[in-house]
Formats: C-alpha cells, sequence, structure tokens
C-alpha cells in the first residue's frame, strides 16, 4: 500500500463513483420500502415519517451551516413558520392539501429570505446570535397573537385532508402520508443536491473554505450567503409544513430555539460535510428521543449530554469519520 | 403620565436583569469568544443557590454568596468542558453550552422540582416607599443599587486592576498578551468566572422580583442576546444600556399593547440593525 500513497486522493476518487450508486440504491430501497420493515423491527411509520421530517430540515439548515458556513442557530422559526402557515391554512382558508403545503413553504421561505439581509454581513458566533434572536421574535408571535394562533396551546382544529385527484382520492392515514413526506422530501432533497452541483453551489463552499479570495475572484459573498439562508429557509419550512401535517397541530415549541439548536445538532452528529449527514444525524436523534423520553424523565439531560459527547470526541460527525476510514 | 412611569420603571427593572446578563454574556464572548448558551442555566442555579442559602446564612449572606457558588460552578465547567474547545470551530463550543444549558435546566428541575419556588425577601423590603409612586419598592430599590454596584465593581476592575487590564487587552489582542507572560488560560477562566458571577447575582435579584423558575434563564436569556447586539458587540457600556433599552421598551409596551411586549425588542433589534448594523456602541470590524 505504501507505494500507492502518492496517488491516494485520485483512486479515493475513483472508487466512490463506483460504490456510490449501490449505497444509493440500498438507501432508497430502505426508504420506499420502510412502511414495510418498520414494524417488522418494532417501531411503527409515523416515527419514519418523523425522522423524514428531522431529516429534511436539517438537510436544508445543512445547505447554510455545513456547505456555506453560515452558523444558523434560528432555523426552527422557518421551520415553525412552515408549519404554522400550513396550519392556519387548512383550519381558515379550507381543505387543500397543495395550497396548506404552499403557503406554509412561502411563509417560511420569505421570512428567511427578508431576514438574510440584516445578518449576511455578520460572521461566526455573532452570526448565530442574531440569528436565533430573530427566531424568538416568531416564537413570542405566535404565543401572544392568542386568537388568530391558539397562543401557548398550540393551534389546534385542522387535520390532514385527503388528496384528491381527478380520478379518485386517496385518505392520508399512515402509510399513505409517510409516502406523500417521502415525496416531498425528495423534492427538497433534490432541490438541495441541484443547487450543490451547481456553480452556485461550488460558490456557497468557496465562501466557506476562503471568503476573503472569493471576494477577490469578484464573487459577492454577502449576497451568496443570502440567495443560500433564503433556499435553506424555504426547504426547512417544507420540513415544518410537513411536521403540521404529521401531528395534526403545532406548537409554539415549533419555533423555539432549543429547536434550532437541535437541528444543528443532528447536522453535526451526522456529519455536516457531507450531503446525508443530516440524514443519519436525524435518525439517530428522534430514535434517542424517542426511546430516552419513554424511559427517563430526564430525556432533556440526555439530550445535553449527546451534544457534549458528539463535540468533544466526534466533531466531524458519524459520515465524517467513516468518510476519513475509507479515504485511510 | 403615573401609568407610563410605572411601566417605565417595572421595563427598568427587568431590563437591569437583562443588563446583568448581557455584561457577562459580552464579557465572555469577548475573551473566551464563546456565546454562553448556558448563562442562562447559571443565572437559574445563582437564584436556587440562594434560596437553598437564604434559611442558612439570610437573604444578606446569600445575596452575597451565591454568586459566588455559581461563579464556581462556571470555573469548573470552563476548566472541564470549554477550554478543550478554543482553537476549534466556533460552533463546538456554542453547542457544547447548548447542551450544558440543556443539563442546567433539566438538573434545576429535578433538584428543586417543576414548580416555582417563592423566593422570601426580608419583609421590610416589600413595602413602597412613597404612596404616589407605589410600585417603587425597597427590593426594586435594592435591584437597582446591586446591579449598579455589581456593574461599578466590574468596570473598577477592568479600569484599575492587574487582572482588568489583561483582560481588556486580551480582548483587543490575545496573542500579544499571551506573548508578553500572561497565562491566557488562567485569564480566560478567570473572565469567565467573572461573567457567571454576574448571572448568578442576576438570577438572585430575578428570583427576587419574578419568583424562581426551572426555565426562568431560556427564558431571560434571549433579550440579553438582544441587549447584546443592541448595544454593539465588544462594548460593555453597550451591553448595559441596550439591556437598559429593551428592559424600558418592554415596560412600555405592556401597559399600552400588552400583546407586544415581546415582540418590540425584537423589532429594536431589527431597527438597529437596519440603521446601525454594528449596534449602537459596537466595535468596527469586530465579527463582520
Amino acid at each position: 500500500m505504501s507505494v500507492g500513497a502518492g496517488v491516494k486522493p485520485r483512486s479515493g476518487r475513483a472508487a466512490a463513483p463506483r460504490r456510490e450508486p449501490l449505497i444509493f440504491a440500498v438507501f432508497a430501497a430502505l426508504l420506499l420500502l420502510a412502511p414495510f420493515w418498520l414494524p417488522m423491527v418494532g417501531s411503527y411509520t409515523d416515527l419514519g415519517t418523523r425522522v423524514l421530517v428531522y431529516a429534511l430540515a436539517a438537510m436544508g439548515l445543512n445547505l447554510l451551516l455545513g456547505f456555506t458556513g453560515g452558523l444558523s442557530f434560528g432555523h426552527a422559526a422557518y421551520f415553525g413558520l412552515g408549519a404554522y402557515g400550513t396550519g392556519l391554512m387548512l383550519r381558515y382558508a379550507g381543505p387543500n392539501m397543495w395550497l396548506a403545503v404552499a403557503t406554509g413553504v412561502v411563509l417560511g421561505g420569505i421570512a428567511a429570505a427578508v431576514l438574510g439581509p440584516l445578518v449576511m454581513k455578520k460572521r461566526g458566533i455573532y452570526f448565530a446570535m442574531i440569528t436565533i434572536a430573530f427566531g424568538q421574535m416568531f416564537y413570542f408571535i405566535a404565543v401572544r397573537w392568542n386568537n388568530f394562533t391558539g397562543g401557548e396551546d398550540g393551534l389546534t382544529g385542522f387535520s390532514r385532508q385527503p388528496l384528491t385527484f381527478p380520478g379518485g382520492s386517496i385518505v392520508l392515514t399512515s402509510v399513505p402520508f409517510y409516502y406523500f413526506v417521502l415525496f416531498f422530501f425528495a423534492v427538497g432533497a433534490f432541490v438541495l443536491w441541484w443547487v450543490l452541483n451547481s456553480p452556485l453551489g461550488h460558490a456557497m463552499v468557496g465562501a466557506r473554505e476562503n471568503a476573503q479570495r472569493l471576494e477577490f475572484l469578484g464573487v459577492r459573498v454577502e449576497r451568496l450567503t443570502w440567495v443560500s439562508f433564503a433556499i435553506s429557509g424555504f426547504v426547512t419550512a417544507l420540513a415544518g409544513s410537513m411536521y403540521a401535517l404529521l401531528n395534526n397541530f403545532t406548537s409554539p415549541l415549533d419555533l423555539y430555539w432549543e429547536l434550532s439548536g437541535y437541528f444543528v445538532i443532528i447536522c453535526v452528529l451526522g456529519g455536516m460535510r457531507n450531503f446525508w449527514g443530516p440524514f443519519l444525524g436525524a435518525a439517530i436523534y428522534v430514535l434517542m428521543q424517542d426511546y430516552a423520553s419513554s424511559v427517563t424523565k430526564n430525556w432533556l439531560s440526555v439530550i445535553g449530554l449527546m451534544f457534549m459527547l458528539v463535540v468533544l470526541f466526534f466533531p466531524r460527525g458519524l459520515l465524517g469519520v467513516l468518510q476519513r476510514r475509507r479515504r485511510a | 403620565m403615573q401609568l407610563l412611569l410605572f411601566g417605565a420603571f417595572n421595563g427598568l427593572i427587568v431590563g437591569f436583569f437583562y443588563a446583568l446578563m448581557a455584561l457577562g454574556l459580552s464579557l465572555i464572548l469577548g475573551l473566551n469568544s464563546v456565546i454562553n448558551f448556558a448563562h442562562g442555566g447559571f443565572m437559574t442555579l445563582g437564584g436556587y443557590f440562594a434560596f437553598t442559602l437564604v434559611p442558612l446564612v439570610g437573604f444578606w449572606g446569600a445575596l452575597v454568596i451565591a454568586p459566588f457558588a455559581a461563579g464556581l460552578l462556571g470555573l469548573i465547567a470552563e476548566r472541564g468542558l470549554i477550554r478543550p474547545l478554543y482553537g476549534r470551530d466556533p460552533l463546538y463550543s456554542l453547542l457544547l453550552t447548548f447542551g450544558l444549558a440543556l443539563i442546567l435546566e433539566d438538573m434545576t428541575r429535578t433538584i428543586w422540582g417543576p414548580q416555582g419556588l417563592p423566593f422570601a425577601i426580608p419583609n421590610f423590603l416589600n413595602n413602597p416607599l412613597s404612596n404616589v409612586y407605589f410600585f417603587l419598592t425597597g427590593y426594586r430599590l435594592l435591584v437597582v443599587i446591586a446591579a449598579l454596584v455589581a456593574t461599578g465593581l466590574l468596570f473598577f476592575v477592568l479600569r484599575f486592576t492587574r487582572l482588568g487590564v489583561c483582560i481588556r487587552a486580551g480582548n483587543a489582542d490575545l496573542e500579544t498578551v499571551a506573548s508578553l507572560g500572561v497565562n491566557i488560560y488562567v485569564l480566560r477562566a478567570a473572565n469567565f468566572t467573572l461573567g457567571i458571577m454576574l448571572a448568578g447575582l442576576a438570577g438572585i435579584l430575578a428570583g427576587g422580583q419574578l419568583g424562581l423558575t426551572p426555565t426562568m434563564g431560556s427564558s431571560l436569556i434571549m433579550p440579553s442576546f438582544v441587549a447584546i447586539i443592541v448595544g454593539g458587540a465588544g462594548s460593555l457600556v453597550g451591553s448595559l444600556l441596550g439591556g437598559l433599552i429593551i428592559g424600558v421598551a418592554s415596560g412600555i409596551a405592556t401597559i399600552y399593547l400588552p400583546a407586544a411586549s415581546e415582540v418590540v425588542i425584537y423589532l429594536i433589534m431589527a431597527l438597529v440593525l437596519l440603521l446601525r448594523p454594528r449596534g449602537l456602541f459596537g466595535q468596527e470590524g469586530l465579527f463582520e
């Protein structure tokens, strides 16, 4: 092996494309068949749906966090706005699912796009502080606008509606709803993948690696951060919209800053330099939360401990560690 | 008019809590380059420590001892958890203090219970000092005085002691300070402890005014972030004034439009970021 040491990166790159389609095919099959194998391993379909929702939210965040290098700690705001947009539409406007989802996505996405210019000039931890503080604003609007949003108790009085097609309609019970979410997950993931493989996405990675150099090349890094922030907000809002439909309920906690932190740790846990890292992180997080909250009252401490352990011992995340080992 | 004064004064008291928190956060943000999400947790602990200490050493003793107890815990956290992360991506210290915040809140809830606790303050402090301005109680006056004394002490330490000079110099250029023979690890630890002690004091004072709950810290920390942003990063005077400004604004809003009492804080922040992105007294080039 020592002979080939000099060409390691090249051979690594050559080996990857051969294996990646296979891994992706297995992964896609697992997702497509989840409602069948989840009950067999003692789980339930809605848990799979939750993984998809958290994964989509975290992958949306990761465009900004992992690939553009913007430390956003306020993504619960766009998630929650997506949820509230969808819930409010279903409750007050009528039983149109597509319109409800679109409303949620647009509400959360526009909020991110509008707030972007206020934060895009800031760097590092200060960026984090401003994004998290802005996120809190929406939380208080949801809590205080009692008669419209349901206040502290959350928004109730809406539920998933059957999808109507020209040829009939589908009632969204657990399993059909899983596929409904999987469809939107695929759309969101595709958009992110497409952005990242476009020149725009390469510029975003460049901004993360060396913003100054990119400026010298004539790229406006601030505007790039803004675009990334907005796209990221739209995708996370889509996840929020799905979350409202999953629970038939939205809580102000969907907007609370603690959720923003959970999204960030999900990205880091799975590996934020990797496209699918947040997915892995979300799966672990959701399973752990589900398990911990059923065995101990102190599950918050369990989650907190997980934060610390990841930071101290797994800063690259699981996929980061795996990838490194494969290259070595 | 009296109503306006009432609201403004209520807000001023809360503003002092924000300001004490923001001062500590700002100190830590400056020298330790950490946004301490656990600040609220330490603040809550300061209040609960005082609650436990009052039967043993009385109110005044607790007022003095509890901040040191919180500071000690902060020192342990800094030494054990945050120190390994200096020099790494700032994301990690953020996540670590975030996790610490969750644990502190959960532990507080487990040890002292999820229900709020009444924090007993000496009776004579509850009496209004004036019949016209009924809201001006002795305790509120104590809050103002204690906050001002603590702030005064902090500025005295920073201005006139060797430690303070090192902290200020470290904010400007930590590497040079290190190369001049100052042990920056000790310096950062001292700085962190100082910040946590301010949080502990805020916790005691807020406990007497608002009552003790395990979540008091997480509800007070966000406005403290806003105080720093409004005041400007890198300026302690800014953090102090920022806290007071948003406190008073929120207090006045509570009187005239209660639903907006929190949102107004964030609107002020948005306005400041629009008109003066650096904050009122922010340093040029910091985090930009």
